[in-house]
């Protein structure tokens, strides 16, 4: 089966635009070549460094810079964006550095997007064809520079490691040295690209180091929280203990008292303390007295939210997907089964507290951030500032992790380091905005909470033939400047993985009742998956264990017609020892299957139950089908970080609110996967000749129910709330 | 009130508020930022020096308390031991997102300068502190024993 299409439900370009808030004008989607007239610009005034387009730089001395357009917060994009251009540029991987794009949708648009910006687990599936191109094309124009100088015809010229070979004549030229002959001439329009059997880098297993790890480990890797301008201040905000409250009052004295503390400004977003440093920023922030206007405030508690889903879920709701006739049939089945599941709201916690920099003045906004949504963000800093997008420049750095959170259409923790630089007098002093972690656990945009309910029928001879499956929570889209894609009250964020169930069963019916609430909710990795293949991959093993078949069987016999998830389940099957029969007593196998973003992963785990009911998960096999594995060792590092984060969140994770207010504040009380708990993970690369997809997000989807699945298999209970019942808790 | 003490080898004065958590006065003060923040409450490791040769929290380590003592940044570690630590995560490209991995090795560097044989248990003891939500930990944990190896001559090369 060929896949070609990047993501399921997305928008069409004009639509994202229109959400993104970016005009048609400002379009140019895949790969725009700087003409030979802008090529002295884009290489800046030295003539000998070879800037054949936008995303490559070549100097004299053979350096090669790789202009990544997309954000790297732990992903690999960097690598993998590297690793594309240099296999068809033909360069030595260890001449190769990367560095971030300025914010410019015109030449680094993401063309699933059409904006510029990181998400979906798109980066490589988007750069593919365009990067291959913008290496193969220099390349080109290298190897014609020195079929010029050397007067013989380019086809007797080979290229490795940045040096054009003449054999013929035993004559070679590093590609340093061909940079200003190479720079004068015009860019190819065609070009051919490299058949994969000679690739030197893509696929093949160590070529390609993460460039952004030396760095990494010797603590010079620069984040936004390293920035350090002359004359810098700190500011820390003040936000309402309440979502949708605003300030009444306050009192800024206390805080003007604090030794350090240069200004306290009011902004949208609450009452924020500048001071000379963190330390005084925070001592001032604590002393801040601030009354709150709560009129408008989400008062409810969490709980009582999900009494009402579960009303919510008895009534009628929008159809997301309906085929042949599901209610009759269940209803007239020889057997039935019927679940609910229930997720809280979860924060996503980036390693990384957001932060930002802002240098305003009266006709400039500079940002040095973690940035994921260049377009959207720079957009957003414009109108807060008073500018024109243009005026806005965003230096994008390494981003201490992000999982959904910094790519958010308002801009959130942007907005409020523009607003507090323009309140102190955009007088162009830098002031990082710094979130603390107790800012970011209370701070919202969390994934939403919902409820799932699902019913299936079987058939005399135990075959599924009816599936219904009801879904409440909130729209993450609808509301905002992403509401377009909202069609007949499905928002395919709330659906997805769902909606697109893989199973082939003939009566289907999946419904959406959308929520509102004042909690303010966001993608988190894997979006929609994140729920929806818990609830879809325990409840068809609920359905297997009822027909008395394998759960692995039951699976792979309605996967008939999806043959990349029937040979991603097959493989993990294979490799985890399924057919090996059940383990020991206490002990548990589970298996899961999914498909996010059109790659595929297959997981099983292992798990063990103690007396006390404590559950530990020994050992995870996971196989991933993402077509060309681009860096081998980068998917299998994303699918082993994306099991333990995945992992983290069904055991422990949940946000609640109480009358309104959050209840949890920083790792104490929101915990997260440790090293203690981190299983032992193998990964099994499907090797495949389909474009990429990515490998960021569907690492996360079957962790939870491959784990849930195999707490049955131990224990013979099942798992319908997360985060996991205390009990099961280390 | 000034506080002095030796950072990364060199006698150090810090004219700053006392009170003021290390983190902050080797960030801000210092000017050394490989020692990042994550919680501020020391529960994730971010923050991770070593204090005397310990692993210590920094970010509730007021900077009086440092006074006269021997504190090592991860722009100071020099030790046969970080060495070996640096050249493991390099080898099993451990870092993803990279923001904790400073606190992860001092952490493990401070285990390996005590004990150049760790056992898994040794190491869930030494790391649970340092939270990484890549959850980069079956990397840290094979670079820790890939560390060692290279420091212990009977299980070395």
């Amino acid at each position: 089966m060929t896949q070609t299409t990047f993501i399921a439900n997305r928008p069409t370009r004009r639509e994202f635009l229109k959400a993104a808030g970016t005009t048609t004008a400002a379009l140019v989607i895949g790969f725009e070549w700087l003409g030979p007239a802008r090529r002295a610009v884009a290489a800046g005034a030295n003539p000998t460094v070879f800037a054949p387009n936008a995303f490559l730089r070549i100097d004299a001395d053979g350096g090669v810079t790789i202009i990544a357009k997309h954000v790297e917060m732990g992903q690999g994009s960097y690598t993998g964006i590297a690793t594309v251009l240099a296999e068809e540029l033909d360069v030595d991987w260890a001449r190769v550095r990367v560095e971030s794009a300025p914010a410019d949708v015109k030449r680094y648009a993401n063309s699933v997007f059409g904006m510029q910006g990181t998400g979906g687990s798109s980066a490589m599936a988007n750069s593919w064809t365009q990067l291959r191109e913008a290496g193969a094309k220099g390349r080109v124009m290298l190897l014609t520079a020195a079929a010029a100088q050397w007067k013989v015809p380019v086809t007797d010229l080979t290229t490795d490691k940045g040096v054009v070979f003449h054999s013929a004549s035993g004559r070679q030229a590093t590609y340093g040295a061909l940079t200003t002959n190479a720079a004068a001439l015009p860019v190819p329009d065609q070009v051919t690209l490299k058949d994969p059997k000679d690739f030197k880098l893509i696929g093949r297993h160590g070529q390609t180091p993460r460039v952004d790890v030396p760095a990494k480990v010797n603590g010079t890797a620069q984040f936004t929280l390293d920035v350090a301008l002359p004359g810098m201040l700190v500011a820390l905000l003040k936000r309402p203990p309440l979502f949708g409250a605003t300030v009444k009052s306050f009192d800024p004295a206390p805080a003007l008292a604090v030794p350090g503390v240069v200004k306290v400004v009011q902004v949208p977003g609450g009452v924020a303390v500048v001071a000379k440093s963190f330390w005084a920023a925070s001592q001032g922030r604590t002393a801040l007295i601030v009354e709150w206007d709560d009129t408008h405030a989400e008062k409810r508690s969490s709980a009582d939210m999900m009494s009402e889903y579960r009303k919510l879920a008895d009534q009628p709701a929008a159809s997301a997907l309906k085929r042949g006739n599901a209610i009759p049939t269940i209803q007239n089945a020889a057997q039935t089964v019927s679940a609910s599941f229930e997720f809280p709201y979860l924060a996503h916690a980036p390693m990384e507290p957001l932060d930002a920099v802002v240098k305003l003045t009266a006709t400039s906004c500079e940002i040095w951030a973690g940035d994921q949504f260049q377009t959207i963000d720079q957009a957003n800093a414009a109108k807060t500032a008073g500018l024109d997008p243009a005026q806005v420049s965003i230096h994008t750095l390494y981003a201490g992790g992000s999982f959904g959170r910094r790519a958010n259409v308002w801009s959130d923790y942007i907005v409020e380091a523009v607003s507090i630089a323009k309140a102190y007098g955009a007088d162009g002093t830098p002031i990082k905005l710094q979130w603390t972690r107790e800012d970011d656990i209370h701070g919202g945009l969390y994934r939403p909470m919902y409820f799932h309910k699902l019913e299936a029928g079987l058939n005399e001879k135990k075959e599924l033939i009816g599936w219904r499956h009801v879904i409440v929570g909130q729209s993450i889209m609808a509301g905002g400047p992403f509401a377009v894609m909202v069609k007949n009250g499905i928002d395919p964020t709330s659906v997805e993985g769902a909606a697109t169930i893989a199973y082939d069963i003939p009566n289907i019916d999946v419904d959406l009742a959308t929520t509102q609430s004042g909690v303010p909710v966001l993608w988190w990795r894997v979006v929609g998956s994140s729920h929806t293949t818990f609830a879809v991959e325990a409840f068809i093993d609920e359905v297997a264990h009822a027909a008395g078949k394998d759960p692995f069987a039951f699976r792979r016999d309605l996967l008939e017609h999806e043959p990349r998830m029937k040979a991603v389940l097959e493989l993990a099957a294979d490799k985890a020892g399924w057919s090996s029969g059940p383990l020991p007593k206490g002990r548990g196998r589970g298996i899961a299957v999914s498909e996010a973003f059109k790659t595929y992963v297959a997981q099983v785990a292992e798990v063990t139950v103690d007396d006390a009911g404590r559950v530990t998960v020994d050992r995870v096999v996971c196989a991933v089908d993402c077509g060309v594995a681009i860096n081998p060792d980068v998917i299998a590092a994303q699918m082993e970080g994306g099991i333990g984060f995945g992992l983290g969140a069904v055991m422990y994770g949940a946000i609640t609110l109480k009358n309104g207010h959050v209840e949890q504040d920083n790792f104490n009380n929101y915990r997260v996967l440790r090293m203690n708990e981190m299983p032992k993970v193998e990964v099994h690369i499907v090797t495949s000749a389909v474009p990429p997809t990515g490998v960021g997000e569907p690492g996360v989807a079957p962790i939870g129910p491959a784990v849930a699945n195999a707490i049955f298999a131990a224990t013979g209970n099942r798992v319908h709330m997360l985060p996991f019942p205390k009990p099961t808790q280390v | 009130m000034p506080t002095s003490f030796v950072l990364n080898g060199a006698p150090t004065t810090l004219d700053a508020d006392p009170a003021m958590p290390l983190l902050w006065a080797i960030r801000e003060v210092a000017g050394l930022p490989g020692t990042k923040f994550g919680c501020g409450m020391a529960l994730c490791g971010a923050c991770t020096v070593h204090v005397d040769g310990a692993a210590v929290r920094s970010c509730v380590m007021p900077l009086a308390s440092v006074s006269g003592k021997q504190v090592t940044t991860i722009e100071g570690i020099q030790s046969k031991a970080a060495k070996a630590v640096q050249a493991a995560w390099i080898q099993l490209q451990v870092p993803q997102c990279g923001y904790c991995q400073s606190g992860q090795v001092m952490s493990a560097t401070a285990l390996l300068e005590k004990d150049t044989a760790p056992t898994d248990d040794d190491i869930d003891a030494a790391m649970s502190g340092n939270i990484c939500r890549c959850a980069t930990y079956a990397r840290i944990r094979a670079a820790i024993h890939t560390a060692a190896a290279t420091l212990t001559p009977a299980t070395g090369e």
